[in-house]
């Protein structure tokens, strides 16, 4: 007995679904089976995008362009962002969290749209490979991930043509995911279960998944439009033919300021998932982060032009999205003191998720810090396009989403598994994790404010120990992942097992085996009205078994 | 001890739901149609922009006729209101009427689409003459993109109500109010698109 | 002694430690125009903010970490704490003030960089040929100086056209109707300068001067500053805009008013009055 799919669908859901490993490689409609190849094939991006990187610091360990040639290295970093954001933290945060957690959260046994949701997904290899083809077939795009014309109208045509191909169906399958979490989130709710009883990351989602709908379409007429300027000569974005390339600009950053919180929103979810388990706590001021998250959805709609205060826009438009940035930064500041005092007064195990989770919130502190000092238009025209943006955006997007994203994983690996992690190897990838990325990152505020543009192969050379040493950082992180992947492939087989719920969890994925069976739960789902209720009947503690 | 959640285990709440089945398929697409009003606005916008920031030079300046996208205009709406019969034929099985609706709305698409090509075909400017031309071609190309699909669809749906053997019936509904969701979408899509693009 | 006054004493060293960084960091490069002497005022009181918010939620999350951690063979939860709303008013009304000063602060010294001044292009007079469609298009750059002098400095303001191109900058003097590699402008004056393009997108960058103007094709820009020191320093293309981005590099020459004039009149095609 289904509630997703009516009887005849679920016949077929098994009959399509291969056993054993292989149904990892299918067209596979559970949605357990699509989280987790959301998340392997957004790792193995990863590690390309990384590889990526890894080119970038080399070239950059020395001030002259002697690493790679010219072109290959805006492709490169053309490449790097693309994949980063297209294909490793938005899949990942969005689709392998969220497909794999949000029914379980709603106490569905499966996404309201399992088709839709396999769809989703397999749009995504092909259009990564597609993507990353073409720097072998005819040279990858060379405008970086904003792709501005004119520039992206008079580099090579066939890469920059590919890279809008491929953002198309990321952006399709993007939409599709948006969606289906709305309408699984909304309407799929297990009877009894109110929205203000839903888990924390839900409500990122729901937020998140808003922002996908509202904001991708429009990239997706703006490519489709560049992609006329480019084959067909039109001139929405020509100068030369009478185009206006700030309206480019508008027209994308309405999509890619979104873009930020759609990678960071549903991070914020899962740390807000995992702290309480690992703290003993209730998650503090539930209600606050609930309205936060949605006064972030609101603003940031609103705040997009924030990353064109040189491209020439008129002081009123300047002023007015100045303040409306700023004030992003009180619903995030609400977040970021609610998970403090969700660490205060707790028993916090500090395990490889805990410490992610808190590098995170550290992390993403200083990202935020420079984030308001960047919303500020006079502070904004000296370090816009120099290295201070890149540390500052780093700082969110890695800093910030890919630790939630190990956080996560060494979170819910034993609910995937039924195995346990070894947690010296995952505090010692943590530690790497850290000491590399700061390394790395915060020096470049400094190269940023001293003078440093972005997106550049040669530098002056009184920047060099700076960057040799963001260089350093750079491999150190490159090195944090070999504990990481080892855990993992050696948990896999040979990990203690775990138990159904080895962190004694109150929220409804533990309450399954692990792993879950085929439909999640035998028997009804569970209504859970309160997820984060730890420690409310205190005095007999007997039954709490300490972790690890 | 931390206290296990309360379980709930009433199996008819449960039954209830499977009968909202068809609620959130219905649910799901005016997502998608929003997502897809979007695009447009993303257009909208940029014509605008455009209007207000880029000036024409004088000699470049044309102005639209207005009686063909006038009588397009009449064509949708009424080609909406045809839809709606026969959603309404349709909900009492009178397979007959519901066809017959559907034929017809299916020809005002297409008498759309036909008046559409005449305008392309008379107009004084093409694709790449300027930026306005481009951004008329866009948007309106796009809108008949649009009314294109929405034809297709009407098409397989009128040959899916035949009386014996279609699957399209009061008992699957679905498909007919999808669609007919849809083609109202495109419609109000086509009323913005004359405000702005004609009568602005 | 009481955690409240501990708290207390703590918080004021902390806010004393943050000052004392704005005051001393020395992050910078020389403030080489007008414009960088406040764009420096701005960033010390961002970079005081900054170190009191980073430093304190640092702090707690470690203290947290070390106070709350989970000690061996200890068991239980912790307490159901759920929410303190006087808590959550006070963190929600402290950052919100905050941005509140530092948005009004930031307006104020966008002002005094006279970001608000209505472009003036009588500098550009020499241009007449233009149409007026033209120069509505024209979006600018923040001015220099005070609103106080913003009189003077229009008055008095060097003109130079400046054009981009992959890959360099060109500045045209039509004082001398001359075209140049690279910038020379006397100290003290103030500079006002009209940005095309020719091809992509560039952006004018002094780091020394703090500021940065996007060149954007089929859009002039404009961006007027004052230098106050004299020397040499880098201008930096911003904008990605193709291979050889990284070697989208110049110099401006600030110097004292007679060499410049004498390098004026060494270039000049025709004869200067």
């Amino acid at each position: 007995m289904t509630i997703s799919l009516d009887n005849s669908k679920e016949g077929e859901t098994k009959s399509l679904q291969p056993k054993g490993w292989l149904r990892y490689f299918s067209f596979s409609l559970d949605h357990k089976v699509i989280g987790l190849q959301y998340l392997v094939c957004g790792f193995i991006f990863y590690l390309i995008g990384g590889l990526l990187a890894s080119a970038i610091r080399i070239e950059l360990t020395s001030p002259l362009s002697d690493f790679l040639p010219r072109d290959v290295y805006n492709q490169v970093l053309t490449l790097h962002g693309t994949i980063m954001i297209f294909l490793w933290i938005v899949p990942v945060v969005n689709g392998a969290f969220g497909n794999y957690l949000i029914p379980f959260y709603v106490g569905a046994r499966d996404m309201a749209f399992p088709r839709l949701n396999a769809v989703a997904f397999w749009l995504i290899p092909p259009s990564g490979l597609l993507l990353i083809s073409s720097y072998f077939i005819t040279g990858a795009a060379q405008s970086g991930w904003t792709a501005y014309p004119p520039l992206s109208i008079t580099t090579p045509a066939a890469g920059q043509m590919i890279w809008i191909l491929s953002v198309l169906l990321l952006g399709g399958s993007s939409i599709f995911g948006g969606i289906n979490f709305i309408a699984t989130i909304l309407k799929l709710r297990r009877p009894g279960l109110k929205l203000m009883q839903l888990p924390m990351y839900c409500w990122a989602m729901l937020g998140t998944s808003i922002l996908i709908v509202l904001s991708t379409p429009v990239l997706a007429g703006t490519l489709v439009l560049l992609s006329f300027d480019i084959v067909a000569h039109t001139g929405f974005f020509n100068p030369s033919l009478g185009g206006n390339v700030v309206v480019y600009q508008h027209l994308f950053w309405f999509y890619s300021h979104p873009a930020v919180y759609i990678m960071v929103l549903p991070a914020f979810g899962l740390v807000s998932e995992i702290l309480p388990v690992h703290c003993r706590k209730p998650l503090f001021g539930y209600t606050t982060m609930v309205y936060s998250i949605m006064a972030i959805v609101v603003l940031g709609f609103v705040v997009w032009a924030h990353h064109m205060f040189t491209s020439g826009t008129p002081p009123w438009m300047r002023l007015f999205f100045t303040i409306a940035t700023s004030f992003i930064a009180v619903p995030t500041g609400i977040k970021f003191f609610n998970w403090v005092a969700t660490l205060w007064g707790g028993r916090i195990s500090l395990n490889s998720a805990v410490l992610f989770s808190c590098g995170f919130i550290v992390n993403f502190v200083l990202g935020g810090i420079t984030g308001v000092a960047l919303a500020q238009v006079p502070f904004d025209v000296h370090v816009h396009d120099t290295y201070f943006v890149v540390a500052h955006f780093h700082y969110i997007v890695y800093g910030g989403s890919v630790f939630v994203i190990f956080s996560s994983i060494y979170h819910w690996y034993p609910k995937v598994t039924g195995r346990m992690l070894n947690e010296d190897l995952g505090r010692f990838h943590f530690a790497l994790t850290f000491i590399g990325f700061n390394l790395c990152f915060a020096p470049q505020h400094w190269l940023g404010l001293n003078g440093m543009p972005r997106r550049v192969a040669e530098y002056d050379p009184q920047f060099t120990f700076v960057n040799q040493l963001s260089s350093v950082g750079a491999l150190i992180m490159a090195i944090s992942i070999l504990p990481f992947l080892w855990n993992i492939i050696q948990s896999t087989f040979r990990g203690p097992v775990s138990g159904n719920n080895p962190w004694n969890a109150l929220t409804p994925e533990w309450l399954t085996s692990s792993p879950p069976p085929i439909e999640n739960w035998i028997g009804p789902p569970p209504l859970v009205k309160e997820p984060y209720g730890y420690g409310r009947n205190n005095k007999d503690s007997n039954e709490i078994t300490t972790d690890t | 001890m931390t206290t296990l959640p309360q379980i709930d285990q009433d199996q008819e709440v449960r039954t209830s739901q499977e009968e909202h089945h068809e609620d959130f398929r219905m649910f799901g697409l005016a997502t998608f149609l929003i997502a897809d009003g979007m695009t447009f606005a993303g257009f909208f916008a940029a014509y605008l922009t455009y209007k207000a920031v880029n000036p024409l030079l004088p000699d470049a300046v044309y102005e639209l006729e207005l009686p063909l996208p006038t009588l397009n205009t009449i064509l949708l709406l009424v080609s909406s209101a045809t839809f709606h019969k026969a959603g309404t034929a349709l909900k009492i099985d009178d397979s007959k009427n519901c066809r017959k609706w559907l034929l017809i709305t299916a020809l005002l698409g297409l008498a759309f689409l036909i008046s559409q090509m005449v305008e392309y075909f008379t107009l004084p400017f093409g694709l790449t003459d300027n930026l306005y031309a481009s951004t008329f071609y866009a948007l309106t190309g796009f809108h008949g993109l649009h009314v294109t699909l929405g034809a297709l669809m009407i098409s397989i749906i009128w040959w899916q109500t035949r009386s014996p053997g279609g699957r399209v019936n009061s008992h699957n509904q679905f498909p007919l109010e999808a669609t007919e969701l849809y083609w109202h979408f495109v419609d109000g899509i086509w009323v913005i698109l004359f405000i702005i693009l004609y009568l602005l | 002694m009481s955690p409240a006054i501990i708290t207390t004493i703590l918080g004021l060293l902390l806010v004393i430690f943050g000052i004392w960084v704005g005051d001393n960091a020395n992050l910078l490069p020389i403030d080489a125009s007008t414009n960088a002497t406040i764009y420096d005022q701005l960033f010390s009181v961002l970079l005081s903010i900054g170190t009191i918010l980073f430093f304190g939620m640092l702090g707690l999350v470690l203290y947290s970490l070390i106070r709350f951690r989970r000690k061996p063979g200890q068991e239980g939860d912790g307490s159901a704490i759920e929410d303190n709303l006087p808590l959550e008013i006070f963190w929600t009304i402290v950052p919100t003030v905050v941005i509140l000063f530092v948005g009004l602060y930031s307006y104020d010294i966008y002002d005094r960089m006279g970001g608000m001044q209505q472009l003036d292009l009588s500098g550009h007079n020499h241009q007449g040929q233009e149409t007026m469609v033209e120069e509505e298009r024209i979006w600018g750059g923040i001015g220099s100086g005070s609103v106080e002098d913003k009189s003077k400095s229009s008055l008095e303001s060097i003109p130079i056209d400046v054009t981009a191109m992959q890959f360099a900058f060109l500045f045209h003097y039509p004082e001398g109707d001359f075209i140049s590699g690279e910038l020379h402008v006397p100290v003290g004056k103030p500079i006002s300068m009209r940005m095309e393009s020719k091809d992509v997108i560039h952006a004018f960058w002094v780091p020394e001067f703090r500021i940065k103007q996007d060149i954007i094709p089929g859009q002039p820009t404009i961006l007027s500053f004052t230098a106050q020191k004299e020397g040499k320093y880098p201008i930096i293309c911003a904008e990605l805009c193709g291979p050889y981005h990284g070697g989208m590099r110049s110099n401006v020459i600030v110097e004292d008013t007679s060499s410049y004039t004498d390098w004026l009149l060494k270039n000049a095609k025709n004869t200067i009055t």
